[in-house]
């Protein structure tokens, strides 16, 4: 059915724009003389004009009827006195039995009348529908037909709808990350309505587990549930041993790489390199399960250090790794930029390669280099499966990289695994630390974005 | 009286990959003159310029063969270092190219990787007459902590000589020292290589006959790699021996 509708909807835009093509040509003849614009032209003028209003108006009332069609189904039942807290699960019954389902409920004679006027008023909807965008459809095809005439400029027109098309693209991106903002503030503020935010950002105790089990009217205990700062710091300290790991790693491969590597050790080296980008995190997480892991454990425990099976230690380590290809090729675009001209200037002072670069290359290109770095602390803050995967569930409140630990995205990930109640506090604090781990990183990127910014002027 | 000869090259062929850029060229460099280089764009006047400190060292595919002697000993000799050979004989390029770093630091850059100033007074010191030598210093004086990158550009380019000269090296080579900069600040650069010659050998390509013959004691016409001539200036731009020399001198060719 939707595949029929969507091809006659095709086959209507064609001939729409067949219609204002043909019109075209035939104004040539007639007046014998060119019109303004392309033929073509005067056919996506008329398809426009036959197809977006159409396409506007079912979308407009898609989202509405919904809430019209609920208002009317259940207006008898209001009536009668239906907690308005039970009104979801009932329209849900409603559809339900009207789909085949059987329920419990089914015989009851009230559902049995909602689901007629559900049938009833669908029905209306739809047929309406169909009749609106067919008569708004040709009104807006014959008006647009009547104006084709050999001075009228289509194309101006068309090309302001496309310049409309490409605003509402780059529109879509803002709003959505707009609506993702508010909807983690929505929640966010819910949580803190329950939690104090003070409890929240500098409480030293995280186990949501205990607020959903114990008593909720004990409030002493939820308000000690939520310290988020075993989170925060086991986030840092995981994000602090990647960059451990990959700034010295990357660095020094962006200085050979764009300094010392003969053309072709670079054109094959430089793509392996970016392979480890691609590679899926999931996949650096059994690595570190496997490999990183019982390796440390046997490296601490041959010096007699005792270290749990999952630690930061091996998260970070890894993902130390899966972030060098950041810092690397971020730094050698960066250093490959700086002008010729300040290295033939070093040399000509009888400066050696590696004092050009220590001295003159890495001065210049360090804002740049910094930004990849905090680009690199972002992407390290975000990641969530290696630490899933290496260091564990355990918020533990420790500087010590050999014990269990765990970040705020895995929390996340652990709070909303399965089923939950979405009023309890315990879920609403996954938005809480989404949010904040929002405001961390666009804080960071930028940071990150103002100083490569300045750096882009350096040299003028 | 006769001229000390600074710089002696012998039969200097120069290769890029299969494109030969200089052909058999002989040219000896007088000491304390400023000898100028011109000829049309890709005559080679550059790439000789850039065998004389060794530049073209950097570019893989260049080869060099000839000899190239400065005070008698040959420069592309293996057991020269190539950054010693650079502290006798510094560069100004073309675009004035000072590092990012403050005016100070910019010429205490050679000083400091040459070891030269035992310390921190003397490197004042060297910065502060290098400054002076490029006629700078009353200019910068008060802003030295300031990136090199905000002067104007004559006095980036001048900045860029009391760079190089600040290792006291023997010889100067120019490349188009002026093509970036306005009469004004060319004047003020000719005036100061007027100066520097008491001190200096200097060599410097151009593209301004009128820049050769204000500066110049001596005058070498290259054209498609081949030194064609190589005279006093006067008699260069008066009565030059080539046919072609007198056609590019004359402005009817390059």
């Amino acid at each position: 059915m939707g595949l029929i509708l969507l091809l006659l909807f095709i086959s209507y835009a064609l001939g729409s724009f067949y219609l204002g093509y043909s019109k075209s040509r035939k104004v040539r003849v007639l007046n014998e003389g060119r019109p303004i614009s392309l033929d073509k032209y005067y056919g996506y003028y008329i398809a426009i004009w036959s197809v977006v209003p159409a396409i506007i108006i079912f979308s407009v009332i898609s989202i509405f009827d919904g809430f019209f069609i609920k208002n009317y189904v259940l207006s008898d039942l209001y009536s009668l006195g239906i907690d308005s807290s039970e009104v979801e699960l009932l329209f849900t019954q409603i559809e339900n039995t009207r789909n085949g389902i059987k329920l419990f409920n089914s015989e009851d004679v009230l559902i049995v009348n909602a689901v007629s006027k559900l049938n009833y008023i669908e029905n209306v909807f739809n047929v309406s529908l169909v009749i609106i965008i067919l008569c708004s459809s040709s009104l807006f095809l014959l008006f647009s037909y009547r104006k084709i005439k050999i001075d009228f400029d289509a194309r101006e027109i068309v090309e302001k709808f496309l310049l409309i098309t490409f605003f509402v693209c780059s529109l879509v991106a803002i709003l959505v990350t707009i609506g993702i903002i508010f909807s983690l503030l929505y929640e966010t503020i819910r949580f803190f309505s329950q939690v104090p935010i003070f409890d929240f950002l500098f409480g030293t105790n995280w186990s949501p587990q205990r607020a959903f089990v114990t008593d909720a009217s004990d409030t002493a205990d939820i308000e000690n549930a939520f310290g988020a700062i075993p989170l925060f710091s086991g986030t840092f300290l995981i994000a602090f041993i990647a960059m451990c790991v990959s700034i010295p790693i990357g660095l020094l491969t962006a200085i050979y790489m764009s300094e010392y590597a003969k053309s072709n050790v670079r054109n094959t080296a430089k793509p392996i390199i970016e392979i480890l980008a691609g590679i899926p995190t999931v996949v650096y997480g059994f690595f570190a399960v496997i490999t990183i892991a019982p390796f440390i454990r046997s490296m601490g425990g041959s010096i007699g250090l005792d270290v749990s099976s999952e630690s930061a230690l091996a998260a970070g380590l890894v993902m130390g790794i899966m972030i060098i290809p950041f810092v690397s090729s971020l730094s050698d675009d960066v250093i490959s930029s700086v002008p010729q001209s300040l290295r033939e200037g070093s040399y000509a002072m009888g400066a050696t390669k590696s004092e050009t670069i220590k001295k003159v290359i890495i001065p210049a290109a360090l804002p740049g280099i910094i930004g990849s770095f905090l680009l690199a602390v972002s992407r390290a803050i975000g990641e969530t499966m290696i630490v899933v995967m290496a260091a564990g569930l355990v918020a533990n409140l420790t500087a010590n990289p050999l014990e269990a630990s765990t970040t705020i995205t895995t929390q996340i990930v652990v709070i909303l695994i399965g089923d939950q109640e979405f009023d309890s506090p315990k879920t609403m604090s996954a938005f809480a630390l989404g949010l904040t781990l929002f405001v961390m990183t666009l804080i960071l990127n930028f940071i990150a974005l103002r100083v490569v910014k300045k750096y882009t002027e350096k040299y003028e | 009286m006769e001229k000390k000869i600074k710089v002696c090259v012998k039969n200097l062929n120069v290769y890029y990959g299969e494109k030969q850029a200089l052909f058999d060229v002989c040219m000896d460099i007088n000491q304390n003159e400023i000898t100028a280089l011109i000829g049309p764009s890709g005559c080679g006047k550059s790439t000789f310029l850039r065998c004389l400190n060794r530049m073209n060292d950097v570019i893989d595919i260049c080869k060099v063969e000839g000899s190239i002697k400065i005070d008698g000993e040959d420069i592309y000799n293996d057991e020269v270092r190539v950054e010693k050979l650079r502290e006798r004989v510094g560069m100004v390029f073309q675009k004035p190219n000072p590092f990012p770093k403050s005016i100070f630091e910019n010429v205490a850059y050679g000083p400091r990787i040459h070891g030269l100033a035992k310390d921190k007074n003397e490197l004042e010191e060297i910065v502060y007459s290098s400054l002076k030598k490029a006629a700078i210093f009353d200019e910068v004086k008060d802003r030295l902590d300031e990136t090199g990158t905000s002067l104007s550009g004559g006095q980036q380019q001048r900045l860029c000589i009391a760079r190089a000269i600040s290792v006291n090296p023997d010889v100067i080579l120019m490349d188009e020292p002026c093509s970036a900069l306005d009469p004004i600040a060319t004047a003020k650069i000719e005036a100061l290589m007027e100066e520097l010659k008491k001190e200096y050998t200097i060599i410097i390509v151009t593209h301004s006959m009128q820049q050769a013959a204000r500066v110049s004691s001596k005058t070498g016409f290259f054209h498609l790699g081949n030194l064609i001539e190589v005279n006093d200036t006067e008699t260069i731009f008066s009565t030059p021996a080539n046919e072609k020399t007198l056609e590019y001198v004359t402005g009817r060719f390059g």
